[in-house]
């Protein structure tokens, strides 16, 4: 599944990361690699972007942006 | 002795600043890296002679995707520092050691200091320096730059390091398919690149860095030779190269930090950070709280403590107390009219009106330093992003925006916040569209012109953010705004109380980079316009003239009418637009000065009669408001501009962007508007206005001709 269905208070793996360039590189650059677990915090006012904790540290991802991981539950 | 050059390197939000601020003091250099809007700091250390420290921005990765990130490998590589500091948030180690990691590679000597271990402490964790330094194969020192705790044992360790000829053991990082890759790649580039950074090039060769593949510009069958073995390694580990090396750092680290770190097991439900946040990026509560927050900054940057000291300090301290004395003083030392008048209006009074926005720029920068600092500017941007990307922008350009609605100087400055270059860029083309203070007064005038408008300042509001959407929106299809979006990726920093001495300096560092540039740039470009008004010919001779009409400055307005023409303007409009290129408060004094007037700054009921020969029709006025509204600001707010695009062509394309877009709508205006009141008559300049409305048309409906390299969506 995506982030974008992932409701607040759940917490994820990431299967896989697809696309390449700028978004993909960051994306791992913050610490998202394949494996590591994403607790989904909340979501701002308007719906997105989304607030994620990794490694210890919160992060704001859009939700187009997210679009390249693919989560699972834990 | 020769100097030594130590690099500051480490995560935003890392307290780099704090440490540079400590170990450097007042001794600073601010400025900007070449060609790009990001800020470069330069100090020496205290109590040493001879060491020099370089900040670095503040970066994640060594990747090419940001300026921030290649101007910082650029000064790496290129400029060969003697040894790296590299600062570590101990809280968040995990993604602090991914940079370390990558600055090891480079073989400048490093010194990795663990910042904020006072809260590392408090939160009962453990780490085991000794481990952490075997590990990476570099000192590794606690530190805590906040409560100045060995933050000169960290820059004694860097000196000692950059002398040390010794080269140290590389930690093992990648696993034996990517080393057996590294190792092909470094056996086929050594010759090409200095020994000490042999490890970065390969690394970079091995992720198809483009940047750096340009810089070694390897013939066609080596690279495709080397293309092979990472190929190779691509297939085995079933991925690309880029995240292979991404994901083997992070393993990597993960392994290390396990080892090294106890964490207090003890979770003790939300920290205070947390609960902070929960309130104000609440969903309901987030935008009440951030309207609230932003009316106070309004408040009282703008309508009160801000608006106070400026007009204290040009009608008070100039108008009252410094000019009239240097009136007095040149009076009584017998100097003629004109030195007077060159020294009072000109120089003194050309100083005053961009000296007259300092007190409100440190005022606004203490305000945003605050929220800067303590973490709130973040969740602004996490709370408006929604609204601000639809049109190019990102959540951070509100601020600007709203100071702009004072004063564009300080408006300009803050878009430092905004992480995206071109976002930066774009937001300071747009923000100065929003009428100033000092815009005011002309809008009042007009109002009253025609008479009974309540409706203008409304409008004129309501234009510009219309204008500014529109603009973002054209601006974001062209060449110099297209390409790859940059990623909205953002840490949401833990919520502290920043230190008054950071706040200070910060506040202080923008305020001095301004006053060096009004005591330069501004000073003379004030001294030309003083000039022009004041000088011309008079009955066949050169000179200081009575009648503004007989000055250069009407001559140049006459000149240059046939460019105003179409938009209704007469030669004493053009006159006065003139001035307001210098500054907006011209806008109404210079006409007031051509009408006969001897004081116009405010608004008064004989103008509308005095200024009737000025305006053909109500339309003709509206234009001229609208012209003068939305061309290119005040030369304060223009040379501001100038050094925070860092680069000349974007900041001439700016100029060229907003004075041809205050044209182009003023010209629709007066002959379209015209027309359709009955104003104007039907003519070539019709046809012309109707052409630009239809070009306006479609460069905002057009597809994006770029879009190709934006990012496609999985």
């Amino acid at each position: 599944m995506k982030l974008r269905e992932c409701k607040p208070g759940m917490t994820v793996k990431v299967q896989s990361i697809s696309g390449q360039g700028a978004v993909k590189r960051r994306i791992m650059d913050m610490g998202i690699t394949r494996g590591t677990e994403i607790y989904v915090r909340k979501l701002a006012p308007l719906g997105d972007p989304v607030e994620v904790t990794v490694r210890g540290f919160n992060l704001s991802l859009r939700k187009a942006d997210a679009d390249i991981l693919e989560v699972e539950p834990v | 002795m020769e100097e030594l050059h130590i690099a500051l390197a480490g995560n935003p939000n890392s307290g780099k600043t704090t440490l540079f601020n400590d170990l450097s003091g007042s001794n600073q250099y601010v400025g900007n890296w070449p060609g790009v809007t990001v800020e470069k700091k330069e100090g020496r250390l205290k109590g040493k002679k001879g060491i020099i420290i370089q900040d670095l921005p503040g970066i994640y990765s060594l990747s090419p995707y940001s300026p921030e990130e290649i101007v910082s490998r650029n000064y790496l590589i290129e400029e060969k520092p003697d040894a790296i500091i590299n600062i570590v948030d101990g809280t968040n180690i995990e993604r602090n050691l991914y940079l370390t990691t990558q600055l090891l590679e480079t073989g400048i000597p490093t010194v990795v200091a663990i910042n904020m271990m006072d809260v590392v402490r408090k939160n009962g964790d453990k780490i085991d320096f000794a481990m952490l330094e075997k590990e990476l194969g570099c000192k590794v020192i606690p530190m805590s730059a906040l409560k100045g705790d060995s933050t000169f044992a960290v820059a004694d360790a860097a000196i000692a390091a950059a002398q040390n000829v010794k080269k140290s053991e590389e930690p093992h990082v990648f696993g034996g398919a990517v080393e057996h890759a590294l190792a092909h790649i470094e056996e086929t580039i050594e010759d090409k690149v200095d020994r000490k950074n042999l490890r970065w090039f390969a690394v970079k060769v091995f992720e198809r860095d483009e940047k750096v593949m340009e810089e070694l510009n390897l013939p066609e069958e080596i690279r495709a030779h080397l293309e092979e073995h990472i190929r190779d390694c691509e297939k085995e580990m079933d991925d690309d190269a880029e995240s292979i090396i991404t994901n083997q750092r992070y393993t990597y680290i993960q392994e290390l930090v396990a080892r090294a770190i106890a964490k207090n097991r003890a979770k003790k439900g939300l920290s205070t950070s947390e609960k902070i946040d929960s309130v104000l990026t609440n969903r309901l509560l987030a935008l009440p709280i951030f309207a609230g927050i932003m009316f106070l900054v309004y408040w009282i940057a703008v309508s009160t403590i801000g608006g106070w000291v400026t007009d204290w300090t040009n009608d008070t301290l100039f108008g009252e107390w410094i000019q009239p004395w240097a009136e007095t003083m040149l009076q009584n030392a017998g100097a003629s009219d004109w030195s007077i008048s060159l020294v009072v209006d000109g120089i003194i009074g050309g100083l005053a009106a961009p000296l007259g926005f300092v007190p409100q720029m440190a005022i606004v920068f203490l305000l945003l330093g605050f929220l800067e600092d303590c973490g709130y500017m973040a969740r602004v941007a996490f709370i408006m992003d929604r609204i601000f990307r639809r049109f190019g922008l990102s959540g951070k350009s509100f601020i600007p925006f709203l100071i702009s609605s004072g004063c564009g100087v300080p408006a300009i400055l803050s878009t430092r916040t905004i992480e995206s270059e071109k976002d930066r860029r774009m937001t300071m083309i747009t923000t100065t569209m929003i009428p100033c203070g000092a815009k005011l007064p002309v809008i009042a005038l007009i109002a009253s012109f025609i008479t009974g408008a309540w409706w203008v300042a409304p409008l004129m509001y309501f234009m510009a953010i219309t204008l500014v959407v529109i603009s973002c929106i054209i601006l974001k299809k062209t060449k110099a705004f297209s390409g790859e979006p940059v990623p909205f990726v953002m840490e949401l920093p833990a919520y502290h109380w920043p230190t008054l001495k950071g706040l200070f300096l910060h506040m202080w560092e923008r305020v001095w980079a301004f006053i060096k540039k009004a005591g330069t740039i501004l000073f003379v470009c004030c001294a030309v316009m003083w000039f022009l008004a004041s000088f011309g010919f008079s009955d066949g001779s050169f000179g200081l003239v009575d009648e503004t009409e007989a000055s250069l400055l009407a001559q140049i307005g006459k000149a240059l009418l046939f460019i105003f023409a179409p938009l209704g303007f007469t030669w004493q409009t053009v006159a006065s637009t003139l001035s307001g290129f210098v500054a907006k408060e011209g806008l109404v004094s210079t006409m007031g000065v051509l009408a006969g007037l001897a004081e116009a700054d405010e608004y008064a009921s004989n103008e509308v009669v005095a200024f009737s020969a000025f305006f053909a029709s109500n339309i003709a006025a509206l234009s001229y408001l609208v012209f003068n509204l939305f061309d290119s600001p005040c030369l304060a707010a223009i040379s501001t501009m100038a050094k925070e695009m860092g680069s000349r062509r974007h900041f001439w394309y700016a100029l060229l962007f907003q004075n041809v877009t205050a044209y182009a709508v003023t010209l629709m205006i007066y002959q379209l508007g015209g027309l359709a009141a009955g104003e104007v008559p039907f003519s070539g300049y019709t046809i012309a206005a109707l052409a630009v409305l239809g070009l306006l048309l479609f460069l905002l409906f057009r597809p994006d001709p770029y879009a190709d390299g934006k990012h496609e969506l999985a």
